[in-house]
């Protein structure tokens, strides 16, 4: 048996779990809460695993001092890969406890079973639990991968629902966020930050700055970082707010208007590679045809703006951080402040959702800076509004050009998605470098320029292949280094705007066909899990009763209705969706409905899963409608809720969602599953209700019009 | 001269002495009182993040100045309902799991008390227009607004806050 790779990683049992608490069982897991309710599956996982009641089990997470190396919290990895090595960790454990047991009861293993935490001699009770066993049993081993998990069959509390475990401190507004967080002595401080790499900072002309604030601040200046510092937040908020009119740079660079668009991209240099299989003899003499799709560049727009803080004492420096990987961070702090690892804590303190990589890291290293130049004082960064929106990674725009040659029946037998993209692996841990160490003095290089490996899913060219049965299928990859703001990675990364592009287009060539879009893509689709939930999502959604172009009311002018259809594997080896959604369009858009049927292999926590599904859908949908960072307004780019907007409670479609069940023993991630299909259902929807289709994301009411106007 | 600012939150009068001519509401329910329940999301008044009840009406205190509730009655998400004592939002949002991240929810919750205050039997759009001003970001929506409905069918019932 092999061990699952994250338990591989992290063998030691004692890592994982404890006993120490009599009638408690301490788990700890490398995952983080963002309100996915990882925690909760967690718990759901070790209590099932271990036969203890789920209330026994206390969870820590996120702590480079106590928990498991996981890397990141992120790619709808926390089931697929730490939930199963937990799952594995805890099966170990208990078939140990039990050999104990059996040892000491001169008894087959076999003949032993576990009933919250007490061990059962063929369903009688014996004088052993697993807290009298602990002093016996070291958890002090590797873990060999020896213990066989328990039957799905006999699972009990694995797929039903639990509520969650963070969710009550939320309602009732109790301190939860690391922004939250209160230290003894704790000062509050905000960065004036570097416009960009290479800006130097003039002198400052910090007499008027603190006129400004009327009260105490001090300042901390290091190269070109710049950081205000006092005991009170609003004196400090109101210093860092006056600071831009009193401290002036040199070298900065903005992104220019001309750079918004993402076509801009098929001008720059490239580094260009080709995966997958040469053009197929079947293909030679047939007629090609292409479509080319664009999305903008997208803020994560977390709700609130990232902090951190940060202790330096006695050589030691502890951060507190709402990042998605603490032991990544804590290397790249090491890198940056030339610290031992073992002199640095990093803990992980729930933040606003962020969605991949925002600005939660980058607060952690202005927090770990400002604390190392002002030992023995807690310091609390908390960026403002507009530097989150001004200084996160964005996810980079991309162009998806898809060509595509068709047999005499109108499928495809050859199948090419040519991408261009800035890289989606902009994380400290991928090598590239915190804010603030690109201004202190002696700022590291300028990173190689990489993209997420296909590997771990890929980054732009993640869902680049259709999973459609197509005799040879190629992505050609132009990763762009140079673009005009830091990109990172974003909830699914590049498999948003590539299935936009591969569903729209595959609905396109379903009406050359003249065919229905979902008996079109069912014609060449063998995975049955695929098919059962396209065929679930249709089902739900009444497709067939209601079909598209009937619909179209004949005056122009008035609101226009359409059912659009989507689907992907993620990754094109996690979850599996299909999303059908109900619009009508007038000049803009309005969302009616959304049918979803997902496949998420071992559900552990149902109504979680249905809850990231759902929110996968309604922010795909405010991507799909509203977003993009814009470089050509008057602040040159989003600065607020105004020059960013996002999908407001009356502006979301009423949501079924039904996981369409699976006999699997490993769960799929699902936290990104529907972003990728409910694009491009709204675009099939769109492209149906008018009889044109738009290409380009966001669909705004311009964009629209347009179209309308050139029929 | 600082002035001392006297009014209730969640029923206790407290008297604050503002250390800065700006401080809004928001910083002096956070830092100063210590109720880290109402948030700082934007503090542009867009986001709703740090709604509270002022004399029964939902307010951004995010650029509320202290002086203006000299007097006043201010209700944050603490003086809502605690885990023994829920209010029926609160148990409805329980119920329906309405959440994600849970940033917004402190604001949400208390544009719904206003909204049901005002209008015990809103229909489902009439909760999400109430709900406007709120932004949340995970895709929460359709369950935080089951969870208002059914908190509104509890308390015509006569559920009690």
């Amino acid at each position: 048996m092999t061990l699952p790779s994250v338990l591989a990683d992290n063998p030691r049992l004692d890592r994982w779990l404890n006993f120490a608490t009599p009638g408690k069982v301490e788990l700890a897991t490398g995952r983080v809460e963002l309100g996915q309710g990882v925690l909760t599956a967690m718990t759901q996982i070790a209590a099932e695993e271990l036969d203890v009641a789920f209330e026994r089990i206390a969870i820590r997470s996120g702590d480079t001092d106590r928990t498991p190396n996981e890397g990141y919290t992120a790619g709808s990895q926390s089931m697929q890969a730490g939930g199963i090595a937990l799952r594995a960790a805890c099966a170990e454990t208990r078939a140990l406890f039990l050999d104990a047991a059996a040892q000491r009861l001169g008894c087959a293993a076999t003949e032993l079973s576990v009933h919250d935490g007490r061990i059962l001699h063929n369903g009688a009770a014996t004088q052993f639990d697993y807290w009298s066993l602990a002093q016996f049993v070291s958890l002090a081993r590797e873990a060999t991968g020896t213990a066989a998990h328990k039957p799905v069959a006999d699972y009990t509390i694995v797929g039903r629902n639990a509520a969650r475990v963070d969710l009550p401190a939320k309602l009732y507004g109790k301190a939860t966020f690391v922004h939250d967080m209160v230290l003894e002595g704790m000062a509050h401080a905000r960065v004036v930050r570097q416009p960009n790499r290479g800006a130097t900072l003039d002198p400052i002309d910090e007499a008027a700055i603190r006129r400004a604030a009327r009260g105490p601040i001090s300042f901390v200046r290091d190269g070109n970082f710049l950081a205000i510092v006092g005991d009170d937040e609003t004196t400090v908020e109101v210093a860092a707010a006056a600071a831009a009119d009193h401290s002036r740079w040199s070298g900065v660079e903005r992104p220019s208007a001309l750079q918004q668009e993402a076509n801009w991209l098929l001008q720059r240099p490239s580094i260009d590679r080709v995966i997958g299989a040469p053009e197929s003899d079947s293909a030679r003499g047939l007629q090609s045809y292409e479509a080319v799709f664009t999305r903008g560049h997208l803020a994560h727009a977390s709700i609130a703006p990232s902090c951190a803080l940060a202790l330096y004492r006695d050589g030691h420096l502890t951060v507190w951080t709402h990042c998605q990987g603490v032991y990544p961070l804590r290397a790249a702090l090491s890198r940056m402040l030339k610290l031992d690892p073992a002199a640095i804590s990093v803990r992980h303190v729930q933040g606003p959702g962020c969605y991949g990589h925002n600005g939660a890291d980058d607060a952690a290293a202005d927090a770990a800076v400002i604390a190392l130049r002002l030992p023995g004082r807690p310091i609390r960064v908390r960026w403002r509004r507009q530097e989150e929106f001004a200084f996160e990674p964005v996810s980079p725009a991309m162009v998806v050009k898809v060509r595509a040659t068709l047999d005499a029946a109108g499928h495809p037998v050859d199948w090419t998605t040519e991408i261009w993209s800035g890289t989606h692996q902009g994380r400290p841990g991928g090598g590239a470098s915190l804010l603030a160490a690109e201004a202190l003095p002696d700022p590291p290089p300028v990173p190689a320029p990489i993209d997420v490996p296909e590997a771990a899913g890929g980054g732009a060219t993640r869902n680049g292949e259709p999973l459609y049965d197509i005799d040879a299928k190629r992505i050609i990859h132009h990763l762009v280094p140079e673009v005009p703001r830091r990109t990172s990675a974003l909830r699914s990364l590049g498999a948003m705007p590539n299935v936009f592009a591969l569903e729209s287009f595959i609905d396109e060539l379903a009406e050359r066909a003249q065919q229905d879009p979902i008996a079109y893509r069912l014609a060449r689709l063998s995975d049955p899990r695929a098919r059962r939930v396209i065929e679930r999502a249709a089902a739900m959604a009444n497709w067939m009763a209601n079909c598209g172009e009937s619909e179209r009311n004949a005056n122009r002018g008035q609101a226009q209705r359409g059912k659009g259809v989507g689907f992907a594997q993620y990754k094109n080896r996690a979850a599996y969706a299909a999303v059908v959604v109900e619009l009508e369009v007038e000049e803009s858009i309005r969302l009616l409905r959304a049918w979803c049927a997902a496949d998420a292999g071992l559900v552990v926590n149902p109504d979680a899963v249905i809850n990231q599904l759902e929110g996968g859908i309604i922010q795909s949908a405010s991507w799909v409608l509203k977003e993009q960072v814009r470089f050509d307004t008057a602040s040159g780019g989003p600065i607020d809720w105004e020059t960013y907007p996002v999908l407001r409670f009356s502006e979301v479609p009423e949501i079924a969602i039904e996981l369409v069940a699976s006999d699997s023993d490993t769960p799929l991630g699902v936290g990104e599953a529907t972003a990728g299909p409910t694009a491009a259902a709204i675009g099939n929807a769109v492209s149906r209700a008018l009889g044109v289709r738009v290409r380009d994301l966001p669909l705004t009411r311009e964009r629209i019009m347009a179209k309308l106007l050139a029929l | 001269m600082p002035q001392t600012i006297a009014f209730t939150v969640n029923g206790r009068a407290v008297n604050v002495i503002a250390p800065h001519d700006d401080t809004p509401l928001l910083d002096v329910l956070r830092n100063h009182l210590r109720l880290t329940g109402t948030r700082f999301g934007c503090g542009l008044e867009q986001c709703g993040c740090c709604i509270v009840l002022i004399d029964g009406k939902s307010v951004k205190s995010c650029r509320r100045s202290l002086a203006s509730v000299a007097g006043c009655s201010v209700t944050t998400i603490e003086g809502l309902g605690t885990p023994e004592k829920s209010h029926p939002l609160q148990q409805a949002f329980l119920e329906e799991q309405a959440g994600q991240c849970g940033y917004c929810l402190s604001g949400i919750l208390i544009s719904a008390k206003a909204l049901l205050d005002r209008n015990p039997s809103p229909s489902r759009a009439e909760i999400a227009r109430a709900l406007d001003d709120n932004i949340c970001r995970c895709g929460a929506h359709n369950r935080i607004l089951r969870a208002v409905e059914k908190a509104a069918a509890r308390l015509r019932e006569g559920a009690r806050p």
